[in-house]
């Protein structure tokens, strides 16, 4: 008992060691105090650099906060939730007149957000939900719809194969389970298709969101499934994979075996304008200047939607080809 | 029966051989081989080749518990092998020329050798435990390869640098005849030499061995050194295998499954004994066992259980104490029934 205790008061030190040596590390506090110029001062709360698609995205909320004339305070949690809420807290102290973050997690913001309300300060949530019941912590949530992605994902397989009475076999690589991105993406798809009953997802399974993984899935998948005629993932990435196991197998990917990708970075975008991938559905991490708009009108004191949709699109092979030149990601 | 039921890769064995015979039941052609584009293809050809990085890993992590250490490092060691490899393939004015892209594994391998010889260090020299010594590199390592890759996926379009991961060669994959070549060395190493018997004494008593003559630290280095070496061969596989390096999930847990395979292979975490051949089997078993989770189409949500069901059943088989329990008290039973008859 006595030595159980010892570990759980060792193991809070060190938390709270690594609490503060890490907070130490975000320099927010760089540049002037904020909020008392006619300059609005945003503060925003990074996850980290933990792939291409958050690097652009950090791109360009720097960028178009620059275009915009808002002061913008960046401060990057290198994927830990304690860095964020020292970050949101540093943010409160220099009384910035805006606060957005991504959260870094769903659960455990409900104190910090209190703290950002009772000082008055309006907090937008960028690309990642909170799961608090309470939406009076957070002015508006501006991010990508997957559900919706699922669905467009849906729709084109649906009109691609319109007509034709023949079963479609489907096998789809889902993303981390558990991840929102998979569960919405997963189910927004199986709405779409349920309507008919000749398409069927004969196999399903995770390939992590991950190249190597989405490969060794596809590859067990082209030997246990006698009939593959559409490959649908939940990202590029595993498309990306499951095309070289589709060519190791004497298979032609986007003609002998159609693909339906989600995200169109910047490589899934020349696979498409290679015709490996057939169609893409975009999730933009370029949400940049919408969030810099929303800044403004909350600043303003102007209502705002509780929720707002990243302005996204879709792409074929041909669209892809026009747009492959100026993909930033 | 019973000296074959004691061998200590009796459950191993058994355990592989159950799976595949579940898929013989339960997936389609799994056992089929054909020959595609002048290549072995099949779900069998696909242990083979897939096993190859964690073969690797385990090697190394093998030498190193045989000394009483261990390395959570491998991981971060492979994914910077595979970042730096793709970072100077990059750079290459021609990405398609064999002897550049030796070299530049070359490079890569060398890195490699140089956070053996740290972690090697931190635990003979510095005498810090192996548990915190690796967990340095483990943690600023994955740092260093995002570094390199700049936090991005690095892709490469280099044909002799493909072959590591994905090619053939007289049919065969060629990451498995690595990982075959691997394993050759090691046995020959330790087998052949008295090192596997210096190994051994050291994870036996470090100080007793010292006593005895041997150059215990000298020993202990080389180990860190062999493990960092075999997973920087992992991991240009494992970038190689998809032509990319992804700094983030390059070798991410591998450290674990590798310490799974060494004990499933029946090497003890204390030290002292080890077996190479156990640790390969456990690798191969991890491999068939995620394989197999897809082939027979396991529900995503329950595929981690699936897994820890068959490690914990094949855990307890192997477990002495366990099988005296449950298998003692029928004999006794037994014995007392027979007895009660007699009477």
């Amino acid at each position: 008992m006595l030595r159980r205790l010892s570990i759980a008061v060792a193991g809070g030190l060190l938390l709270a060691s690594a609490v503060a040596g890490c907070g130490g590390g975000d320099d927010a506090g760089s540049g002037n105090g904020g909020g008392g110029d006619d300059k609005i001062t945003l503060g925003f709360s990074q996850v980290g650099a933990e792939s291409g698609w958050r690097t652009a995205n950090t791109k360009s909320i720097q960028e178009s906060a620059a275009s915009a004339g808002i002061d913008l305070k960046f401060s990057d949690a290198q994927g830990k939730q304690e860095n964020q809420i020292k970050a949101i807290r540093n943010f409160i102290t220099q009384r910035v007149d805006v606060i957005a973050f991504s959260p870094v997690v769903e659960s455990g913001w409900s104190t910090v957000l209190k703290e950002a309300k009772d000082a008055g300060i309006p907090v937008i949530l960028t690309d990642r939900a909170i799961d608090d019941p309470d939406t009076s912590l957070y002015k508006t949530f501006i991010g990508s719809d997957f559900v919706e992605e699922g669905k467009k994902a849906g729709d084109w397989l649906v009109k691609e194969y319109n007509g034709k009475t023949d079963p479609v076999n489907i096998v789809e690589l889902q993303g981390t389970p558990g991840a929102a991105p998979a569960n919405d993406r997963k189910s927004g798809f199986a709405d779409v298709i349920k309507a008919d009953t000749k398409f069927k997802v004969v196999a399903s399974q995770t390939g992590q969101f991950t190249r190597t993984d989405g490969k060794a899935v596809m590859e067990t998948f082209l030997k246990s499934q006698p009939k593959i005629d559409v490959l649908y993932a939940h990202n590029d990435d595993m498309g990306l994979g499951a095309i070289e196991a589709i060519e190791a197998a004497g298979k032609k990917p986007g003609t002998d075996i159609k693909i339906i990708t989600v995200d169109a970075v910047k490589d899934g975008m020349t696979a498409l304008s290679e015709g490996k991938i057939n169609f893409i559905v975009e999730c933009s991490p370029l949400l940049g200047p919408q969030l810099m708009d929303l800044v403004k009108k909350v600043n303003n004191g102007e209502t705002i939607p509780q929720r707002v949709l990243t302005e996204e699109t879709t792409f074929t092979p041909e669209q892809a080809k026009e747009v492959l030149a100026d993909r930033k990601y | 029966m019973t000296n074959l039921l004691r061998h200590r890769l009796f459950w191993p064995i058994a355990v592989l051989v159950v799976l595949l015979a579940s898929n013989l039941v339960f997936s389609n052609n799994f056992f089929t081989i054909t020959l595609q584009d002048g290549h072995l293809y099949g779900s069998l050809i696909d242990i083979l080749r897939r096993s190859a990085p964690l073969v690797l890993v385990a090697l190394g992590m093998t030498l190193v518990i045989s000394t009483g250490g261990i390395d959570l490092s491998v991981g971060s060691v492979m994914a910077i092998s595979g970042a730096l490899a793709c970072l100077l393939i990059g750079d290459l004015s021609n990405p398609d020329s064999t002897t550049s892209v030796l070299l530049v594994v070359g490079a890569a391998i060398a890195l490699c050798l140089v956070f053996g010889l740290w972690n090697g260090f931190l635990v003979a020299v510095l005498g810090i435990q192996p548990i915190i010594a690796t967990l340095i590199l483990m943690v600023a390592g994955r740092g260093v390869a995002q570094l390199i890759t700049d936090g991005q996926i690095l892709n490469v379009h280099s044909a002799p640098y493909r072959v590591i991961g994905a090619g053939y060669f007289l049919a065969v994959p060629v990451s498995f005849l690595i990982a075959a070549a691997a394993v050759a060395l090691t046995v020959a190493l330790t087998r052949r030499t008295a090192l596997g018997l210096l190994l051994e004494s050291v994870g036996g008593s470090p100080t007793a061995s010292r006593l005895a003559g041997i150059r215990a630290r000298r020993i202990t280095i080389m180990v860190y050194v062999f493990a960092a070496a075999f997973a920087g061969v992992a991991g240009l596989i494992y970038s190689s295998d998809v032509s990319s390096a992804d700094s983030n999930a390059a070798g991410n847990l591998i450290e674990l499954n590798a310490i799974l395979a060494v004990v499933l292979g029946g090497t003890a975490l204390t030290g002292g004994r080890f077996s190479i051949a156990g640790s390969v089997l456990g690798a191969v078993i991890i491999t068939t066992l995620d394989i197999t989770a897809v082939s027979v189409g396991v529900p995503v949500e329950t595929t981690l259980l699936f897994k820890a069901i068959v490690v914990i059943i094949l855990c307890l088989a192997q477990s002495p104490t366990f099988r005296a329990k449950v298998f003692g008290r029928f004999a006794t039973k037994k014995a007392a029934t027979r007895e009660a008859v007699a009477a």
